[in-house]
């Protein structure tokens, strides 16, 4: 069993856990995850270790609830277990130091970009983070990212914090004032990833997106999680989960994310009748 | 001993209506009883030169454990069994009898050879019910040893180390042990309790399991290998083999392994009770001609939801590599065969998978091998409507478990290389067994697999 050690809400409908796995905290890399099973009959859903701390054996998640495992995770609190909890999956991002480097993250990418802010800053690289909220109440960790980057731009679309637009709007402005850009990371909601590789293209600017296709085994062993990249098919669970984002099928990505729609709300319906117990169902 | 008669009929093994057991997911199978048992061991001629003893891979002593059976011995004769196999109830169910044992009894010659897989899985079902008898446990060698996976070849490598007394700990990097026998073979098969008692048995011994671990990212093999005196690597073959062709990647196509672990071990079935989903719609299409692509059209066919189950094979039945029972029972439950026919291009709408092209195909000339390959007839392209399609066109070991250990060498399709005799990696100390060795084999090769490098790894850990 995986202890949580602790738990905070941080924005409406996103929970940060601290979950008891030292294994895993002692191994993990930036740009890994883990698949979390969160009762008996319960999904293998992954989720990105967004921090790790190898000497209290502990790894941070930060989950945003979209659906029937997401929301039932967050019914759990501090002192409660999950049934499963195993990794680190992934390859390990490629980190080197390449100068000037962009890491960009909307919602749940926030979770990979923390984790490879920390590894891209120990690289030496100096570091923008550009971060994206629908609106103010909506926005967490800018503490945890100014103290990591060099640099943090917060967008909001409704313009009620920081800069008014997307990430790519940001993005846009830091190209047109001529800054010399090595390397672009991105993280979160595909059009988002889709949007920054278009605008990173034409100026030929190395992009890595972190892909979140569904997944079953995380170990290679299903191809739940296939992808095409540069023509060719890559199970994102161990080819990935990040890629050369000017070479990723995006379209194909979103379209195979709604692969269980239908089902997925009718868990969510089941869910939410028997739950009404719960503070969130 | 006297000359018997030859009795060319097998006393048949009771079965559940057609009708009734796609409804649901429980055993086809019912078994024999005892008197049935007894009736069909009667039908073993004893033979002094036992060609059928030759044929199975790891020579159970068949003509000795059917006469005990004969004699109302059933306890006994699962004991003689597990001499040689220790998993009786689950070979029994599962086994290719017709080309290892079965295949060379010589009543086969007259008529139908002597059921040995059913009176196997009697043998070792009865014991289970009576309860396993502790073997004795040799003194504590004080040896520590670290087996990679839970399936057959693990089980039997840690059933034997754990007898000489080693201290043995099981590594799986499911939330479940037991391999393809609970993540890939449906429980219409071989039901899960069958392979749970097994390991419970095995832990009862003494064995320690390790969940959710994965050998290569939870810790790699050189790691274990400072823990650890020695290591057994029985981590399968669980690559899946795609077909690259068009359309490979729409809603609605599957590998054989997703949609199997999808509902035989996630209980997809079971949806919305167990929260892991599968879509199926209500035409199937499963490709292949093994056990596997049996087990997918199976297992579809139970699905409330489905309709019509096709399976597309690109050579001819005669030549289908799955157990000769799996295709009978296949078509008993209205599974339609396309045989002859090979897939060319799914054909997709909005992203979603609407038909596949096939094109039909007719059987060449023998080839050096004697293997008549198929050939596709031009001209012949024709298009099946299918909601879902599974893809059963084999699979290979994964490379996680060896990532970066440069000493261990594979061959062309990712399989480990061994020393034959000792199963024994180019890394001192790191053994390897079962389908990741043969990049796909069987239950009982895994098995004698893992009971070979139990000897190697024995006889390396006492003289380090
Ligand atoms: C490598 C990777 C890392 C991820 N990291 C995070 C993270 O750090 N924080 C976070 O909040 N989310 C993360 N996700 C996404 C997260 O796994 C899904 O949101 C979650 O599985 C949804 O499950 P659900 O039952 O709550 O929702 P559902 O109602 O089942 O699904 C909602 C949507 O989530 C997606 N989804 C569903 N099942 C899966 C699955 N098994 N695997 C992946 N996606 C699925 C589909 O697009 C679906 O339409 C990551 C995904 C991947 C692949
Ligand atoms: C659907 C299907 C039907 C079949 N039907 C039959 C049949 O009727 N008769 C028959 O004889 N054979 C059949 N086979 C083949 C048979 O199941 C295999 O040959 C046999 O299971 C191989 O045993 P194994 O122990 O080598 O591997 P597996 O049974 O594959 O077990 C390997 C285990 O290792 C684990 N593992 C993998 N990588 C790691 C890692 N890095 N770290 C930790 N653990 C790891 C896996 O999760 C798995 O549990 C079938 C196969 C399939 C897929
Ligand atoms: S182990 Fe398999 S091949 Fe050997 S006797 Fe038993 S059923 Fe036959
Ligand atoms: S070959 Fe057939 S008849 Fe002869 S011993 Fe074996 S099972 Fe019995
Ligand atoms: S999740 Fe199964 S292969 Fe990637």
């Amino acid at each position: 069993m995986y202890k949580i050690v602790s738990k905070r809400e941080l924005a409406e409908n996103v929970d940060e856990f601290v979950i008891e796995a030292p294994q895993i905290a002692r191994k993990a890399k930036p740009g890994q995850f883990v698949i979390v099973r969160v009762t008996v009959r319960g999904e293998r859903i992954p989720l990105t270790i967004a921090e790790k701390d190898p000497e209290a054996g502990t790894i941070t998640l930060m989950v945003q609830r979209v659906g029937k495992s997401t929301y039932h995770l967050s019914c759990f609190e501090e002192g409660n277990s999950l049934k499963d909890v195993v990794g680190p999956l992934g390859k390990p991002t490629h980190i080197e130091n390449w100068g000037n480097v962009v890491a960009i993250g909307g919602g749940l990418g926030l979770a990979p970009i923390h984790h490879i802010c920390q590894g891209v800053k120990e690289a030496g690289n100096n570091l923008t983070v550009i971060m994206g909220f629908r609106s103010k109440d909506l926005i967490f960790w800018e503490d945890k990212m100014k103290i990591l980057a060099d640099r943090v731009i917060i967008t909001t679309n409704d313009g009620s914090y920081g800069m008014k637009g997307l990430v790519t709007d940001a993005l846009q402005k830091l190209i047109d004032e001529g800054e010399k850009i090595d390397m672009v990371i991105c993280a979160g909601p595909v059009p988002m990833m889709k949007a920054v590789a278009e605008v990173t293209r034409p100026h030929k600017i190395p992009t890595i997106a972190s892909l979140n296709p569904i997944m079953v085994d995380g170990t290679g062993m299903c191809g739940a999680c296939r992808v095409t990249v540069g023509g060719e098919v890559k199970f994102a669970c161990v080819d990935g989960p990040e890629f050369n984002a000017h070479e990723v099928d995006f379209d194909e990505l979103m379209n195979r994310l709604c692969m269980f729609k239908s089902l997925e709300k009718v868990a969510m319906e089941r869910f939410q009748e028997k739950h009404c117990g719960c503070k969130r169902g | 001993m006297a000359k018997r008669e030859i009795i060319k009929k097998r006393v048949p093994v009771p079965e559940r209506d057609p009708k009734e057991r796609i409804k649901d997911f429980k055993e086809v199978k019912l078994g024999y009883t005892p008197q049935l048992a007894m009736e069909e061991a009667k039908r073993c001629l004893q033979c002094p030169t036992a060609p059928c003893v030759k044929a199975c891979p790891v020579r159970v002593p068949i003509p000795q454990f059917i006469k005990l059976i004969e004699e109302g011995k059933f306890v006994e004769a699962a004991r003689k069994i597990k001499e040689e196999n220790i998993m009786p109830s689950v070979c029994g169910r599962v086994c290719p009898q017709e080309i290892q044992c079965e295949g060379a009894c010589v009543v086969g010659k007259v008529g139908d050879p002597v059921a040995i897989g059913a009176l196997e899985a009697f043998a070792g079902d009865h014991e289970a019910s009576v309860g396993y008898e502790k073997f004795e446990i040799k003194e504590k060698t004080g040896k520590k040893i670290a087996i990679v996976g839970s399936g057959p070849a693990g089980i039997a490598c840690a059933a034997d180390l754990v007898k000489w007394g080693h201290d043995v700990t099981i590594f799986e990097a499911l939330h479940e042990p037991g391999g393809v026998l609970v993540y890939g073979i449906p429980e219409f098969r071989l039901p899960n309790e069958t392979v749970k008692r097994e390991l419970e048995f095995l832990l009862n011994m003494g064995v320690k399991l390790e969940l959710n671990f994965i050998v290569g990212k939870t810790k790699t093999i050189y790691e274990l290998l400072e823990e650890f005196d020695a290591v057994f690597i029985g981590s399968g073959a669980g690559l899946p083999y795609m077909l690259n062709i068009e359309g490979l990647n729409l809603n609605g196509v599957y590998s054989a392994n997703e949609f199997l672990t999808r509902i035989i071990f996630m209980g997809a079935n079971r949806f919305p009770e167990y929260d892991t989903p599968v879509f199926t719609g209500k035409r199937v299409a499963v490709i292949g001609g093994g056990n596997t692509a049996m087990d997918v059209a199976r297992t579809a066919k139970r699905l409330k939801e489905v309709e019509e189950v096709y399976l597309i094979y690109r050579r001819s039945e005669a030549e289908m590599p799955a157990r000769v029972e799996e295709v009978h029972h296949a078509k008993e439950e209205g599974v339609i065969f396309k045989t002859l026919t090979n897939p060319v291009k799914f054909i997709g709408e909005n992203g979603w998978l609407k038909a596949i092209e096939c094109v039909k195909m007719e059987l060449s000339e023998p080839d050096e091998s004697g293997r008549r390959r198929p050939v596709p007839i031009p001209g012949s392209e024709f298009v099946l409507e299918v909601d879902t399609v599974v893809m059963a066109i084999g699979q290979g070991p994964n490379p996680v478990v060896v990532e970066g250990v440069e000493e261990i060498r594979r061959g062309k399709k990712g399989e480990i290389l061994v020393d034959p005799e000792t199963l024994m990696t180019d890394l001192p100390g790191v053994f390897a067994g079962g389908d990741v060795i043969h990049g796909g084999s069987t239950v009982i090769i895994a098995m004698g697999d893992g009971r070979k490098a139990a000897k190697a790894i024995h006889e390396y850990v006492m003289s380090k």
